[in-house]
């Protein structure tokens, strides 16, 4: 966190910003020597950048560890069930068919909505082609969801080429945003964090199987589908600030599981500050290898965290997950 | 999303055309040259053109131009060649008797392109080896892809003239051109230390002096602060919200006011951005989007604004 805020594509010394968040501090007054335009620029874009890089990183991990406990297959990833594909629709629909100067909330509302939608269709899709086919069914559904979404929206794009561009730099992601977007995202952050973390328990239970969960007297279909209602949310939550970030959901807790053990009750919290770090790391990244250009912080994702992730794999043999 | 109003009517006139009933389009050049229903060999013809994609030869003056650039179409009616023009894609939206039809330049159909008959077709890119294809045909085609300098952008409209026939008006719109080009930036104060900042899109992607935009501003002497973005990220990087607000340019010149609807206003309302001294002096000027993304005639008009804009911060 703090290694985010001191470095930045403008020039402000490390020590100067130690002091100004000192000076911030209640009681404390410190002269950090910043101009108002520095301290502005500090407080308005790096500040809220690296927090939001933090909620993104942490949400995107829990639901990835959330999703990962309730399908019990370590390659599932918040996207699994159409949240990505829903959310890239309807944010697709919002920059080409709604231009106006209110799309700055316009499209991490659509986002939201895009990504609760792709989830709700597959579940009930699921539910309509097998009932009690169990969580196969559902991920089956939520491939056909998400194939079939992002059919229509390669459609519009292809409709409305100039608009390209716009969507693909959603997609890639994007952090920066201001308090606004931490404002919109925080209630949604703080539900679904602490239905997960009520859940640790029980979705350590459910991963020893089904049968035992009830004999246990677990109701194995309801803790189920709080999980994934919870852990659905965060992702929503996330992907309307920041567009589509992959990566995190899915290594971020396999890292967490390889050094810190399988229970969940471990697995939940740690994913969380994990993939806040690992954000927030990669969002230093975006921002400096190139600056005062930028890359998108969902290329940094993938290229730092696939060979950090094969490393880590490597380093671990010997722990069984 | 363009009204629907507006497609009907493109489409509506691109049908017109079709049909051939004459619409009698008036140039912007008085000295247009007069329609031609059955193009004569004139004389001149045949010519060989060098264009993007090579060597290519018009044997006869052509009549029924397709055009799927929206720069080309602004140059083919600046010179007179408007009324040899039956089509133009649906992003060429200048001049406004341009006959306008749903032909895409980003995706370019050819049997909807050849169902127009053209005897000659002007794109500004090779998307999905459409010239390659059109050659296939037989039908002459003209690439003339995104100047990356003012002179490229003058050898185009002499090109077009030469391919339509109308060479003597081309070489007049470019020495009109030029002579006003260099009036503007003669007439600019010189050392004027302003530095400027050129807006391509809210992400926010910018544009370096390296690129066509930027040397126009580099006429006028002119600062830009997406200069110190390294060569990796291109001619049009995607600069971080902090760095501008810090290097805090003396003017910002907007060219997504009519994708994005920025102006003065939004800019001001993000985050950090209501102290940066352009915004404060009113020194935030918007451009118009497909003016200061093309290349043809009214890069001079670009000029302009930026020049009154430079006239505008100095006295200030």
């Amino acid at each position: 966190m703090l290694a985010g805020l001191l470095a930045g594509a403008a020039d402000i010394g490390p020590g100067r910003v130690v002091l100004q968040l000192l000076d911030w501090l209640p009681f404390v007054s410190v002269d950090s020597g910043l101009t108002p335009v520095e301290q502005g620029l500090l407080f308005e874009l790096r500040l809220p950048r690296v927090l939001l890089a933090a909620i993104v990183g942490g949400l995107l991990a829990i639901a990835g560890a959330g999703y990962q406990g309730v399908f019990r297959n370590p390659l599932a990833d918040p996207y699994l069930l159409g949240a990505a594909a829903g959310a890239g629709l309807t944010t697709t629909v919002a920059i080409v068919f709604m231009k106006g100067d209110n799309q700055a909330l316009l499209v991490p509302a659509a986002a939201f909505a895009g990504a609760v939608g792709g989830v709700l269709l597959a579940y009930a899709l699921g539910n309509v082609a097998g009932r009690g086919g169990g969580t196969a069914t559902l991920v089956l559904a939520g491939v056909a969801v998400s194939s079939f979404l992002t059919a229509i929206q390669t459609f519009l794009q292809q409709l409305k080429v100039e608009e390209l561009q716009r969507v693909y730099a959603w997609i890639l992601g994007d952090v920066g945003g201001g308090w606004t977007q931490i404002a919109l995202v925080a209630p949604y952050a703080v539900v679904s964090v602490a239905i997960m973390m009520l859940h640790g328990r029980l979705l350590d239970v459910l991963s020893v199987g089904d049968d035992e969960a009830v004999s246990l007297g677990l109701d194995a279909t309801r803790v189920r589908l709080v999980v994934l209602f919870a852990a659905s949310l965060a992702t929503a939550a996330a992907v309307a600030v920041s567009g589509l970030i992959g990566f995190v959901g899915i290594v971020v807790p396999h890292v967490v599981r390889r050094l810190a053990g399988g229970s969940y009750r471990v697995v939940l919290p740690l994913s969380l500050i994990g993939g806040a770090a690992f954000l927030v790391l990669a969002d230093l990244i975006a921002r400096t290898v190139l600056a005062p250009a930028e890359l998108p912080i969902g290329v940094v994702t993938a290229f730092v965290g696939a060979p950090f992730f094969v490393a880590v794999l490597r380093v671990t043999k010997r722990v069984e997950t | 999303m363009r009204p629907v109003r507006t497609a009907f009517a493109g489409a509506l006139l691109g049908v017109l055309a079709l049909a051939g009933c004459g619409q009698s389009s008036t140039t912007a050049s008085p000295s247009a040259a007069p329609a031609t229903a059955a193009p004569a060999t004139a004389a001149g013809f045949p010519v060989t053109v060098e264009a993007g994609n090579g060597s290519v030869v018009l044997t006869q003056k052509p009549g029924r131009i397709v055009s799927l650039s929206p720069t080309a179409t602004e140059s083919l009616f600046a010179i007179g060649a408007g009324p040899q023009v039956v089509a133009v894609d649906d992003q060429s939206d200048y001049p406004a008797e341009a006959p306008k039809s749903d032909l895409s330049g980003f995706k370019p159909n050819v049997e909807a392109i050849l169902a127009r008959k053209p005897d000659l077709i002007v794109l500004a890119n090779d998307l999905d080896d459409v010239v390659s294809e059109l050659k296939k045909v037989g039908v002459p085609v003209l690439l003339e892809p995104a100047a990356t300098k003012l002179d490229e952008a003058y050898d185009q409209i002499a090109d077009l003239g030469a391919a339509t026939g109308n060479k003597a008006k081309a070489d007049e719109v470019v020495a009109g051109m030029r002579k006003q080009m260099e009036e503007l930036a003669a007439a600019a104060p010189k050392d004027n230390k302003l530095t400027y900042y050129h807006e391509l899109d809210v992400t926010p992607y910018a544009a370096t002096s390296g690129t066509f935009i930027g040397q126009i501003y580099g006429l006028f002497g002119l600062t830009n602060i997406a200069d110190k973005a390294p060569d990796a990220a291109g001619g049009y990087p995607k600069l971080s919200a902090e760095f501008v607000a810090q290097a805090d340019p003396d003017l910002v010149f907007l060219a997504d006011t009519k994708c994005c609807a920025q102006s003065r206003d939004t800019i001001a309302k993000r985050p950090g951005w209501s102290k940066l001294s352009a915004v404060k002096n009113d020194q935030v000027i918007a451009l118009d989007d497909a003016v200061a993304s093309r290349w043809g005639p009214r890069v001079v008009d670009l000029a302009k604004q930026v020049g009154d804009a430079v006239r505008k911060a100095v006295a200030g």
